[in-house]
């Protein structure tokens, strides 16, 4: 049955495009809400995403296995934030210029040892079907919720739990407030800061892995539109917080369906000024939330841009 | 694959420091006579399964022609950055044969280059060539609106809910007539069909075109094609929204062979191999280069499975039809999707009437706007 939906197919739209695109933004942020919840900012989560998605997917294809894609795209996501950890606890290294140098590199290396998996398909990723009640396909289509997103959701309360409650989240906590408190505690707030670097690229790169193996669903240069810098900006957003993020990762993927949805309903004029929905949407409700004096509240103190 | 681009990039800095220290004592490399370098220019990747990989096919036959230096560089932006890519073409590899092929290379950067290079011939693919622009510079396209008319024969068929998708880059002329046709071969089967176009805004964003794709799907449309750079996220993810698909810039069927009606393909070999033997043998080509499916510069992609008996015999008779010349997409009366007359009654706009080229509207029928 494909019954005409009328303007249903809007909020519909903006439900399915939440699920579907927020993905990629969900991981990359919770990842670098652990770094920079260490006192770290890794730029360079596009690059990461962008090599993640091209190494998730040409493993998917020699394999045969998403799953070993992903675990592939989180190995090279690893390696490229341990390597920004590790760069960056040299004296005197700039972690802002380090990030942008490994964006750029992770996009280049990426396109390079991409060039032979653009034209060959990879298995993907399986779907659960969440809309099985339903006889309309179109709510059928918007509920296809992929693996990735409900262990993304599950992660964004493990981690919220895990930096409230438990040793770990407590040491992250200190390294990211005060260097010399940490040191005090016996911490070493360097060693702290690799490895959280290191497993926020991990998620980037499973992020990246989402992206080819699951939506869109295939590998080209172009297959990242700027999530990696965007999740980026996600983590202020947040203030933070894990859970947060994955409110944030939500509404930015349903700012994004909307400009599509509209133009199937018959509202087709001005979609430029819709595709900006996202944006607009940011400005917006940063704008509402800040304030004199809680502008940088829940910041680590150690980070660059509050110090 | 090598790739041309940090080596390229690095010499047009570097050497542009030397070069202009020496002030042109530098000179083009020698070349000995029958010889050719010829530079292809893409706006992507080659192997996008769409406009650039269309380009790279017909670059890979010159390249296997007697005599002839083939250089590419993809990734090219429509910025200052194909002006330099053009320059150290011409400066470093001695090319006198270039091909910039995105749309947006044509104005201002090949004007602006070529007036200073009038040995070298610039030849752009789509760009509307006019007197008084540089002599060096030509242009040269197809009516691939045909290929998107017998695309849309094959839809009109297939369509249970009568309403047809499209998901398009940017409203640019030949943009529109891609739709336009896609709708008119539509409606040449069924009058009652409609055509739903959402515009991505941008020639190549994988996210929002499978966002656009999923949003027809939703609609009800049950066919869709698509013209922006790279077909293959549109393609898969309506095939996996149980969608027909008909192809565009390139042959896609193995993408999803059930579901593959047929597509307009580009057939650049045929051009590229003429213009290239015209220049080895010292003949002018022309400024304004233009031709169809009868003299080879689109071709169709062998009809899928799924195309029923009636709708093949339509799609035969009817590319015949075009072949034979003389076809129009447009047949007056016609009214665009906002009430306004564009063709009166008696008037058709045949494949080769250049007004085609700076199309502005979208017929009755379609559902979209151009801005």
């Amino acid at each position: 049955m494909s019954g005409d939906i009328g303007l249903w197919a809007v909020p519909l739209a903006m439900v399915g495009g939440a699920i579907r695109v927020s993905t990629p933004f969900l991981f990359v942020s919770l990842g670098e809400v652990i770094t920079e919840r260490s006192g770290r900012i890794n730029l360079g989560l596009e690059g990461t995403l962008v090599f993640g998605a091209m190494a998730g997917y040409a493993l998917a294809y020699m394999t045969g296995s998403p799953w070993i894609g992903v675990l592939a795209a989180a190995g090279a996501g690893a390696a490229f934030g341990l390597l920004h950890g590790l760069l960056c606890s040299l004296p005197r290294v700039n972690d802002i210029a380090i990030g942008i140098a490994l964006m750029l590199l992770g996009t280049g290396l990426a396109f390079f040892f991409g060039k032979a998996f653009i034209q060959p398909v990879a298995p993907d990723l399986p779907a659960i079907n969440l809309g099985w009640w339903s006889d309309l396909p179109q709510v059928q289509a918007a509920l296809r919720v992929n693996v990735l997103f409900i262990i993304g959701g599950l992660l964004a309360v493990a981690l919220a739990w895990m930096l409230k409650r438990t040793r770990i989240g407590l040491t992250l906590r200190v390294v990211g407030d005060s260097s010399d408190a940490a040191r005090a505690l016996g911490i070493r707030p360097a060693r702290v800061r690799i490895l959280a670097t290191g497993f926020g690229g991990a998620l980037a790169g499973m992020g990246g892995a989402y992206l080819s193996l699951f939506y869109p669903g295939s590998w080209n240069e172009g297959i990242s539109s700027g999530q990696g810098l965007i999740a980026v900006a996600l983590v202020i957003f947040a203030r933070w917080s894990p859970v947060n993020c994955f409110f944030a990762a939500l509404l930015f993927g349903a700012a994004g369906a909307l400009g599509p949805a509209l133009q199937s309903v018959g509202v087709t004029s001005g979609y430029y000024l819709f595709y900006a929905a996202p944006f607009v949407l940011t400005l917006v409700v940063l704008i509402a939330s800040s304030s004199k004096s809680g502008a940088l509240t829940g910041a680590p103190r150690e980070l660059s841009i509050t110090k | 694959m090598t790739s041309f681009l940090t080596r390229r990039r690095f010499l047009s800095t570097t050497a542009g420091l030397a070069g202009a220290a020496t002030l042109g004592g530098l000179g083009r490399p020698a070349r000995a006579s029958g010889e050719l370098t010829v530079g292809f220019i893409y706006v992507g990747p080659r192997d996008d399964y769409g406009y650039n990989q269309a380009h790279a096919e017909g670059a890979a036959v010159v390249k296997a022609m007697e005599g002839v230096t083939v250089i590419e560089e993809e990734n090219v932006a429509e910025t200052q950055d194909v002006q330099q890519t053009m320059e150290s073409m011409i400066n470093f590899d001695g090319a006198t044969l270039l091909f910039p092929t995105s749309f947006g290379y044509f104005d201002p950067h090949i004007l602006k280059v070529a007036p200073n290079n009038p040995d070298v011939r610039f030849e752009h693919c789509g760009g509307l060539w006019s007197a008084g622009m540089p002599a060096n510079v030509g242009s040269y396209f197809g009516y691939i609106g045909m290929g998107q008319y017998l695309n849309g024969i094959a839809a009109g068929h297939a369509t249970k809910s009568k309403k047809i998708g499209f998901v398009a880059a940017k409203p640019i002329p030949q943009v529109l007539l891609n739709i336009n046709s896609f709708l008119l071969g539509a409606r040449s089967v069924d009058p009652t069909i409609e055509c739903q176009v959402i515009f991505t805004g941008e020639w190549s964003m994988a996210v929002k075109e499978a966002e656009a794709t999923n949003a027809l799907a939703d609609a009800g449309a049950d066919v869709i094609t698509c013209h922006v750079d790279g077909p293959k996220v549109v393609m898969e993810t309506a095939a996996a929204r149980d969608c027909f698909i008909c192809g565009y810039h390139a042959n896609q069927s193995v993408l999803a062979p059930e579901k593959y009606l047929t597509g307009a393909e580009w057939n650049w070999a045929t051009v590229y191999t003429d213009m290239v033997k015209k220049t080895m043998a010292g003949e002018p080509i022309d400024n304004f280069v233009r031709g169809g499916l009868a003299e080879g510069f689109i071709k169709m992609s062998p009809l899928g499975p799924a195309v029923s008996d009636a709708a093949r015999a339509q799609f035969e008779d009817t590319k015949a039809r075009i072949m034979s010349g003389g076809f129009a997409v447009i047949n007056g009366p016609m009214k665009d999707n906002a009430g306004n007359v564009v063709a009166t009654e008696g008037q058709a706009f045949e494949e080769s009437d250049v007004a085609l080229e700076s199309m502005g509207y979208l017929v009755e029928g379609v559902i979209g706007s151009t801005s």
